[in-house]
């Protein structure tokens, strides 16, 4: 017998979930005015979640997935980007994709069941979410070799949950990243759940990142409730993609404090007591108890920061609801570059119909 | 094969046809790229990418894993991101895992995006009967494409067809399901030439004309339904063949045009009969051409069963006597 391969896991955490440094801070993170910049993309992000739900709730918003205690994931990989970088994100990366500058009334635009929400007047090459789990990993590999191509020093990001890492496609991509050394970083956003499988329950693999081994390439483990380690993992993994085309996945170790989605009701699988104690882990408040400690964080900062989120908030929303629909033809005039003979025809009928509508209106008046 | 991109007029086989509009594609356009499997130095399967990698580079002609999964989704992000990636699936049978990322991705992000990304690609495969080929080489799916709006799905029929038709859908600005019948790859030759033109999408040829019947039909098909009309003509049928070619999006105005004058119409497909094209093609018929018919429209397709393995595939597969059958009917009708 000979051992051929061996492998560890390790796991980086900078703030514990008491705002206490537990290891050498990033030179960003001695930054006040860098972490309260951090601090506030997660807080707003908390509050266009919460705003989100209400507009769902009182049937303003189609169905709609909180990033409710995940913030700081979002947030901290965004933030480690640059512009010319591509975000492939799953469904719940609404706080990355606020940092990117996806403004947050073309996420409500997107959720309220409306194209144009992704057609982000931001950054332009960022993809949409992807609600197909893991098929957005598949895209990454390819905006990457995209960039490797045509030499661009720029990195794709995916952004998949714990539930992705049992597909197929989430293998076939970190296999293909390792083969062709593509610039590509993979983050899984382990929430420990797959709507109501637990964590436990999806595989028997001691950590989600050493998945990554098996595809040769780095895999690491970061806690995901700490927006500095995440910022640190992924800047990191960001360089070395970006350099040497050396592909990383992170994983982030995180809690979904929220529902799956607006039409889950998660108190059918997990318990209550498991919930609250995720509470004590979760993003802003430990940054906020690090930002007091440590660099003098007042509370009419904080009064201020937080009014001033749920101003931004309210203004976005507003600009939602005051959006008029789409004209009803345009659902034929994007599927193709031009439209196709057959669809003229179908386009046309669509037209005389609601011709036809409009008459009747008038007729009844 | 080699073939100078500078030669005219030769004598070529589909699967030297379509490499040689691969060759032309790449060499006037640096954002093309191959992948699939075995593409590269073994030249693919059936030798269609042959000498590419010697003539482009791996950069450009890329050997993947085993994965069709990826080779699906891959070229989403690659086209979106500038790139005209041209996939291979090595045979239709394993082309399923894609049909996820065209129904979920490619077909869709242009319009989910309106307009800001969108996949300029296509995928190749290899597919159809009459070969002796292995268990799940040999099936007849393209309705499984056509119904995927958003994308398009062109079967051509000669040597000729597929180099003008894949230089087509490689310019094309949307996803393109290209399936090459492999029955045809090497069945004929075909003067092609190498100017760089590109047949029109979403257009049927009309192959044979005649006066008394419409035979549709596309891709290896075409064989038979052509020995079909040499029979009737023997019988004094006078046939008029048309080749579909784009089976997404069809060409309804050659379709109807062609029954109008005929007034009967017998569409022929390989695959099974159940869902087929000939359903839609034939409805289109009814709905618009109805007037027109002197017999009812009929449909020469597979049997509604499993693909049988080689012993048995003549079976399946629809003959010319069953399409002079199915034509001395409608005759006999009015």
């Amino acid at each position: 017998m000979s051992i051929v391969a061996k492998f560890q896991i390790e796991c980086f955490s900078c703030i514990d979930a008491d705002g206490h440094a537990v290891a050498e801070l990033p030179e960003f993170a001695l930054d006040r005015d860098v972490l309260i910049e951090l601090y506030r993309w997660m807080v707003l992000t908390r509050a266009f979640d919460e705003r989100a739900i209400t507009l769902q709730r009182t049937g303003r918003l189609g169905t709609y997935a909180s990033s409710l205690g995940q913030e700081a994931v979002g947030v901290g990989l965004a933030h480690a980007m640059l512009a010319e970088d591509v975000l492939l994100p799953s469904f719940r990366e609404h706080g990355a994709q606020l940092v990117r500058g996806v403004t947050a009334g073309e996420i409500l635009q997107f959720w309220g069941g409306d194209e144009r929400g992704s057609d982000f007047s931001g950054p332009r090459s960022d993809f949409p979410v992807s609600i197909p789990v893991a098929s957005q990993a598949a895209h990454a590999v390819g905006a990457a070799l995209a960039f490797k191509l045509s030499k661009a020093q720029r990195v794709a990001v995916a952004v998949l949950g714990d539930g992705a890492t049992s597909k197929g496609d989430f293998y076939e991509s970190l296999n293909i990243a390792g083969a062709w050394n593509l610039p590509v970083v993979f983050v899984v956003a382990n929430n420990q759940w797959a709507i109501s499988v637990p964590r436990a329950d999806q595989t028997a693999a001691a950590t989600l990142a050493q998945k990554a081994v098996a595809a040769g390439i780095t895999g690491l483990q970061v806690d995901g409730n700490d927006v500095v380690v995440v910022r640190k993992a992924v800047s990191d993994a960001l360089e070395q993609a970006r350099n040497g085309s050396r592909p990383c996945l992170i994983e982030a170790l995180t809690y979904r404090l929220s529902d799956h989605t607006t039409v889950d009701d998660a108190s059918r699988y997990r318990d209550d007591e498991e919930v609250s104690a995720h509470w004590q882990a979760e993003p802003i408040a430990r940054l906020r108890k690090h930002l007091i400690a440590v660099h003098g964080w007042t509370k009419e900062e904080e009064s201020d920061l937080v009014e001033l989120c749920a101003a931004e908030v309210d203004e976005s929303a507003d600009a939602y609801l005051a959006e008029s629909p789409q004209p009803p033809e345009t659902i034929f005039d994007y599927t193709y570059a031009s439209l196709p003979q057959s669809l003229v025809k179908q386009r046309g009928e669509l037209l005389a119909l609601l011709k036809d509508a409009d008459n009747g209106t008038e007729h009844e008046q | 094969m080699n073939s100078n991109p500078q030669s005219s007029g030769k004598e070529l086989t589909m699967v030297e046809a379509i490499n040689l509009a691969l060759r032309h594609a790449m060499t006037e356009d640096e954002t093309v790229i191959l992948l699939g499997e075995d593409v590269g130095i073994d030249g693919g399967v059936f030798r269609v990418t042959d000498g590419l990698i010697n003539d482009f580079g791996a950069e450009r002609v890329r050997d993947t894993p085993l994965s069709e999964a990826l080779i699906g989704g891959l070229p989403v992000g690659l086209s979106a991101m500038g790139f005209r990636p041209v996939a291979e699936i090595q045979f239709m049978g394993f082309i399923y895992p894609i049909i996820d990322q065209l129904v979920n991705h490619a077909s869709r992000l242009r319009t989910r995006t309106r307009g800001r990304l969108s996949c300029p690609l296509v995928i190749r495969a290899p597919f159809g009967g009459g070969i002796g080929a292995p268990e799940h080489h040999s099936e007849s799916m393209e309705a499984l494409f056509a119904h995927i709006p958003g994308i398009r799905v062109v079967i051509p029929s000669s040597p000729a067809k597929a180099y003008g038709l894949l230089l087509a859908s490689i310019r094309d600005p949307d996803p393109v399901v290209f399936l090459e019948p492999k029955r045809l790859y090497r069945s004929e030759r075909e003067s092609v030439f190498d100017n760089g033109d590109a047949l029109p999408l979403d257009q049927a040829f009309v192959l044979r004309s005649g006066a008394d019947v419409t035979l549709i039909s596309w891709g290896a098909m075409l064989t038979e339904t052509l020995a079909a009309a040499d029979l009737l003509a023997q019988e004094s049928v006078s046939a008029e063949v048309i080749d579909v070619a784009s089976v997404k999006f069809l060409d309804f105005e050659t379709i109807l045009g062609s029954v109008r004058k005929t007034g009967r119409c017998v569409i022929i497909h390989e695959a099974p009969l159940t869902g087929g094209l000939g359903g839609e093609i034939a409805a289109r018929i009814a709905d618009e051409g109805l007037m027109h018919l002197l017999a009812p429209i009929a449909r020469i397709a597979g049997w509604d069963v499993v693909m049988p393995l080689p012993r048995l595939e003549s079976h399946y597969l629809p003959s010319p006597n069953r399409i002079v059958a199915a034509v001395r009917r409608a005759m006999d009708y009015c």
